[in-house]
């Protein structure tokens, strides 16, 4: 009788918990351990905006929604903070209880908030948004008619910037890039939506660092670069999250920026892959490798990994990078090189007074990135032009003039309809 | 036997009886642009193309879903679960069919679930252009092909 | 219910749209669309104000069943003070538009005024803007959808717009939406243009409700059924469209040709439906590529046509080498038999030019062979035309005056006067084929009775869409009546007259009575609207809605007199086929017309008439 296989997963979000449900799918005798480094069920902290905002409740974000999930799969979860790695021992340390031995082991162990130096981030009421634990603070001293400050207003600190608005805080954004989202969206776009917060009353200070918090007399008093001092009861930091790659230290796990894998999602290490926010894999638009913390990413690699764990060989080609946000009704997305690339042509289409601005993104006759705002139909199609490399033909020279035609141009194509 | 939407473009004349059939089964009302089922018009090309989720293997719609609010019933059909969905559009852009859509009036998303085996618009269509059919017998059609090409890496 | 209970009320002449609640007394009195926007245009204007001035209106109207899941339930119509005829008009037309002006949140958009610059009509879900149109001013419609849709990034949004005719207020221009289907008729385009308001652009996304849907489905199931199984709509419209009839009113010996002087015409089967569809010489493919249905149509009866690339008329120009909307019935007739033109790609190509300049080919057609026959008199010369040889039976002269019409340049502008002023300016009035000054369709009075009767009372001036009694003496429906006399005819004529006004006021398209009768229709609009609507109360909205278009235009100045035919239908017999010998027998059906309707031997309602109306 062949030895039944360990699987071992360092990490309960998406891509550990969806690696644990592709596992069992196709090793259905094998033992799987789940390890969670977070006392909750495994959730997702993609809805914790959500459980802010009081849409849902804490089992609202769980990303199983039934409580016997991982009893009737067989999935052993651990509670338990995993604090080295062995592989030549094939063993995983925990913080408490007995190391567990693996036969292949899958780090999805995600990213945490990047500490920055600046003076007083440890102060009570200096928050991050990561974590449930966060969530709960946060709704404990975020109310309506509160001062709030949020810093950072990248990808996760605008969808935070939503939910802290339906409690009904007075918010103030500060933002060190020149515009909202830098890393999504170019000045249109982040301009477009600079406008709409404030308009919808968000005092937005873009260009603008935080340089120290101190605590005043009720409230902690925030010094900016530009020399002004405003007061708020509760700094949300939303300031970049990074890898974490710190428990690998001394296991001979290649890492750079994140876990460095190969185009199978296997780490240096033999038996050991690794995926989702901690991994770094192929990005399809560059060729290269990169971090891609994204939830769709996270769902990819996920399973890839877990399909190669168990043994059927599965290349991953690269995950496109995209994201879509939702500003208080307006609704913008980015896909792949949406900033474009040498050589490449570019069509814009942006009106301002609607709230709508399109921005593709072309290398020869195929799309290659693409900016909405304010666009929702069929908007997924982006990602199918994009990551099949679809030939566009003279639908190209269409949406060069055209750009919101995107969606006829993908059936177009796929139908092999050329007039129009 | 696996039954599927079957569409023959070539059949279909653009009446949208389809997405009134559609809107009114989802939403009790007549209202196209909420229609889980779309005709695009190619006038230029006298070819309309009824278009529609193709309940794709890979489903990843389903994979992205941070809440798992999307599921695969047993006849493979992706649903969504609105008490579960809490409008984070990830399964938008997720889907490269662009088939699962936001619907800013309930803050949730939609898409096509075959209305529960009787999909009312392969019922409203005047001219077979969507026939709700076994698949195998259909020797299906591009959709699936495009599908398999879609696919991130896993040609597993 | 079947309404969103709202009127987008524009003024161009301040720039300014504000909202309105419909006036739910008057839907109730008159239906929707045709009746109630007329009803809303007689309260409102002076029917003796100048149709082109500012003081004229324009009506974009909706009808209860418009965005519905009624089997064509997508028709919008357009109303307003006749810029051909200085009649009332009210110019039906398919497409998306109607169904999409519901989406957005309207039932009615009335338009007063004229704006100072061109400009064109935003709505979006319920936000109305006038924005400036001059950068597609002097643009073709087609030109002017794409622009718009790019311009507001929507491609989902539907338009109708005027072309460069309707720009230069050729009398009759029309108002073309979803870029061949046309609110055709009476010069609503010339309106619209001297109205400096280029294009009405639309999108919605909202829905529509109906008072009783379980009892909505059922009708209109049931109607579907009806109109599936039926040889015309089922069979006949789909496969041929409208075009059917060319071989059957040629042999019927009813097709007006060359202005009128015959009623057969050589070439018609060269420019029929069976020819539209058989592969052509030169290229191998037929001209139709495919049927197209309006909104909510499982008839489908539109074509979708494509020019031969080689053929003169778009050899060296590619931008006419796509599908558009092909040669329907009506168009096929005025710009074929009518100008005794046989080329079937010309024909098409003249059809894309009215729909891209937006002319009702009807009356250009007519128009142009009223023009054949004095240039052939000798009485237009090559010197008025600027060369062009106007002879009965040439492409080139057609296809000429198209692009030269919309235009109004050079002969184009004489054309663009219609048949009516352009034989008045010439001294020869007898010659121009018109009621009410307008051009008629493609029946030939001689050859079928009632149409003559029809033709003369029209309220909108010469019209086959008012009583089309050809359904009964020609085709048989509902039943069969001898097209050679005219016994009966008076009361058939009004008994049409009043079943399509509510036809025409319930958001329907009136080729669905190819196969359905009041009876089917009643219960579709019964179970959409809040009240009891049976046949009766069809019916009796039909008379009301006839009699106050009838009202509105003896307050304009028509009479009795108006009420004829040109000399040749009444005194020139039938040359050829089975009505030779015949002229039309309007002086006996006329006056048994009026006793029926309760008129005066004037042709004015009487007042027991009006208040059994509650008019």
């Amino acid at each position: 009788m062949a030895k039944v296989r360990h699987h071992v997963i360092i990490g309960a979000g998406p891509a550990g918990v969806l690696a644990a449900d592709t596992l069992r799918g196709c090793d259905p005798d094998a033992r799987i351990t789940l390890v969670s480094g977070e006392s909750e069920p495994p959730y997702s902290r993609m809805a914790i905006p959500y459980l802010l905002a009081n849409h849902i409740g804490e089992d609202g974000t769980y990303l199983r929604q039934d409580a016997d999930h991982y009893a009737r799969q067989r999935i052993d979860v651990v509670h338990a903070r995993a604090t080295r790695i062995d592989p030549k021992k094939k063993s995983v340390r925990l913080k408490k209880g007995k190391p567990l031995k693996y036969d292949r082991l899958l780090i999805a162990a995600g990213a945490s908030p990047i500490l920055h130096p600046v003076p007083g981030l440890d102060l009570p009421g200096v928050r991050t948004c990561w974590t449930m634990e966060d969530a709960r603070e946060i709704a404990d001293r975020a109310h309506k008619g509160d001062e709030v400050v949020l810093m950072g207003a990248g990808f996760i600190g605008s969808i935070i910037l939503e939910a802290l608005i339906e409690r009904g805080v007075k918010l103030t954004v500060v933002e060190m890039a020149d515009r909202m989202i830098s890393h999504m969206m170019d000045e249109t776009a982040g301009g477009m939506l600079q406008r709409w917060c404030e308009d919808h009353g968000i005092k937005v200070l873009t260009g603008t660092r935080i340089t120290e918090i101190t605590r005043g007399k009720s409230r902690l008093d925030i010094a900016l670069s530009s020399g002004k001092i405003i007061s708020a009861k509760l700094v949300v930091v939303a300031a970049g999250v990074a890898p974490n790659i710190g428990f690998l230290k001394g296991s001979g796990i290649k890492t750079d920026r994140g876990v460095k894998v190969n185009g199978f999602l296997r780490t240096s290490a033999k038996d050991v892959y690794a995926a989702g926010d901690v991994a770094q894999a192929k990005d399809m638009s560059t060729g290269e490798f990169s971090v891609l913390a994204i939830q769709p990413v996270a769902a990819d690699h996920g399973r890839i990994a877990a399909l190669n764990m168990a043994g059927k060989r599965t290349p991953h080609d690269g995950s496109l990078n995209m994201n879509v946000l939702d500003t208080m009704g307006l609704i913008s997305s980015s896909f792949g090189k949406w900033d474009g690339v040498d050589g490449g042509d570019g069509a814009r289409m942006s009106d301002e007074a609607g709230h709508r601005y399109l921005r593709l993104e072309f290398k020869d006759d195929r799309l290659i990135g693409v900016q909405a705002v304010g666009i929702t139909d069929h908007i997924g199609i982006a990602r199918g032009l994009i990551q099949t490399g679809q030939r566009l033909g003279r639908w190209k020279e269409k949406l060069m003039k055209s750009p919101e035609r995107l969606a006829e141009a993908y059936i177009a194509t796929a139908h092999g309809i050329s007039h129009a | 036997m696996q039954m599927a939407l079957v569409i023959d473009p070539g059949k279909c004349t653009g009446c949208k009886q389809c997405e009134l059939a559609c809107s009114y089964v989802k939403e009790g009302e007549f209202n196209p642009a909420k229609s889980r089922i779309r005709v695009f018009d190619f006038h230029q090309d006298a070819r309309f193309v009824p278009y529609t989720c193709t309940q794709c293997a890979e489903a990843w719609c389903q994979q992205a879903c941070p809440v798992n609010a999307i599921t695969t019933n047993d006849s493979g059909v992706k649903v969504v679960h609105d008490s579960l969905c809490v409008g984070c559009k990830v399964c938008t852009i997720a889907c490269p069919f662009g088939t699962i859509n936001y619907n800013a009036s309930t803050g949730k998303v939609i898409k096509c679930d075959e209305c529960g085996g009787e999909p009312a618009c392969a019922e409203a269509c005047p001219t077979d252009a969507i026939v709700y059919m076994d698949v195998e017998q259909a020797g299906f059609d591009k959709m699936r092909q495009w599908a398999a090409q879609t696919d991130a890496g896993a040609r597993a | 219910m079947g309404w969103t209970g709202k009127v987008l009320r524009v003024d161009l002449t301040n720039g300014t749209c504000s909202d309105e609640d419909l006036n739910m007394e008057w839907a109730d009195q008159y239906l929707g669309q045709r009746g109630l926007a007329s009803k809303y245009l007689a309260e409102e204007i002076n029917p003796k104000v100048d149709p082109l001035s500012a003081d004229n209106k324009l009506i974009f109207v909706t009808g209860p069943l418009t965005g519905t899941c009624a089997s064509t339930g997508g028709r919008y119509s357009v109303v307003t003070k006749g810029a051909l005829t200085g009649a009332i008009a009210c110019s039906n037309s398919g497409g998306y538009l109607g169904a999409e002006l519901k989406f957005a949140g309207y039932d009615m958009i009335i338009f007063e005024g004229r704006a100072k610059k061109p400009v064109y009509l935003y709505l979006i879900d319920g936000k109305a803007e006038l924005l400036d149109a001059s950068e597609i001013w002097g643009t073709s419609v087609w030109d002017t959808d794409a622009w718009l849709k790019s311009r507001h990034q929507e491609p989902q949004m539907h338009v109708a717009a005027i072309g460069i005719a309707g720009e230069n207020q050729v009398l009759y221009a029309c108002i073309v939406n979803d870029l061949h289907r046309a609110a055709g008729r009476s010069g609503v385009g010339a309106v619209m243009g001297s109205k400096n308001l280029k294009a009405v652009a639309v999108r919605g996304t909202g829905g529509v409700k109906v008072d009783d849907f379980k009892a909505f489905l059922k009708a209109t199931n049931d109607g579907k059924k009806v109109l599936a199984e039926n040889a015309v709509t089922g069979e006949g419209l789909p496969t041929y469209g409208t075009q059917v009839l060319m071989n059957v009113i040629h042999e019927a010996g009813a097709l007006p040709t060359h202005n009128s002087k015959d009623v057969q015409f050589d070439g018609a089967r060269d420019i029929s439906a069976e020819a539209m569809a058989e592969p052509r010489g030169k290229d191998g493919k037929p001209n139709l590529l495919a049927n197209q249905a309006c909104f909510g149509c499982t008839i489908a009866c539109g074509r979708i046509s494509k020019i031969d690339e080689e053929h003169y008329t778009v050899v060296n120009k590619p931008e006419y080498w796509h599908a558009s909307g092909g040669l329907e019935y009506e168009a096929a007739w005025a710009l074929g038999a009518a100008t005794g033109v046989n080329d079937l790609e010309a024909l098409t190509y003249a059809n894309f030019i009215c729909n891209e300049q937006g002319l009702d080919p009807i009356s250009f057609g007519a128009t142009l062979g009223a023009a054949m026959e004095l240039y052939e008199e000798g009485i237009i010369t090559d010197k008025d035309t600027g060369g062009l040889k106007l002879k009965f039976g040439s492409a080139k002269a057609l296809t000429k005056s198209a692009e030269l019409v919309g235009k109004a340049e050079g002969f184009g502008k004489v054309l663009g006067l219609g048949s009516k002023k352009m034989c008045d300016k010439y001294g020869k009035p007898e010659l121009s084929m018109t009621v009410k000054g307008q051009e008629f369709p493609a029946y030939d009075p001689r050859g079928v009775q009632g149409m003559g009767l029809t033709y003369a009372t029209s309220n909108r001036g010469a019209c086959h869409l008012r009583s089309y009694t050809v359904s009964s003496e020609i085709l048989g429906i509902p039943e069969k009546t001898d097209p050679h006399t005219s016994d009966g005819k008076a009361g058939l004529v009004k008994a049409f007259q009043d079943a399509t006004s509510a036809v025409d006021s319930t958001g329907l398209c009136v080729f669905t009575t190819f196969a359905w009768t009041l009876e089917d229709i009643a219960p579709q609009v019964d179970a959409a609207l809040s009240g009891k609507w049976d046949v009766d109360r069809l019916l009796e909205t039909g008379e009301r809605i006839w009699n106050l278009e009838r009202q509105f235009n003896l307050k304009a100045g028509f009479t009795k007199k108006d009420d004829t035919l040109p000399k040749r239908l009444l005194k020139d017999a039938a040359k050829t086929g089975p009505a030779k010998g015949k002229v039309n027998d309007l002086g006996k059906m006329l006056p048994e017309y009026y006793q029926l309707r309760g008129w005066t031997k004037d042709g004015v309602p009487t007042n027991e008439t009006l208040s059994r109306l509650a008019l």
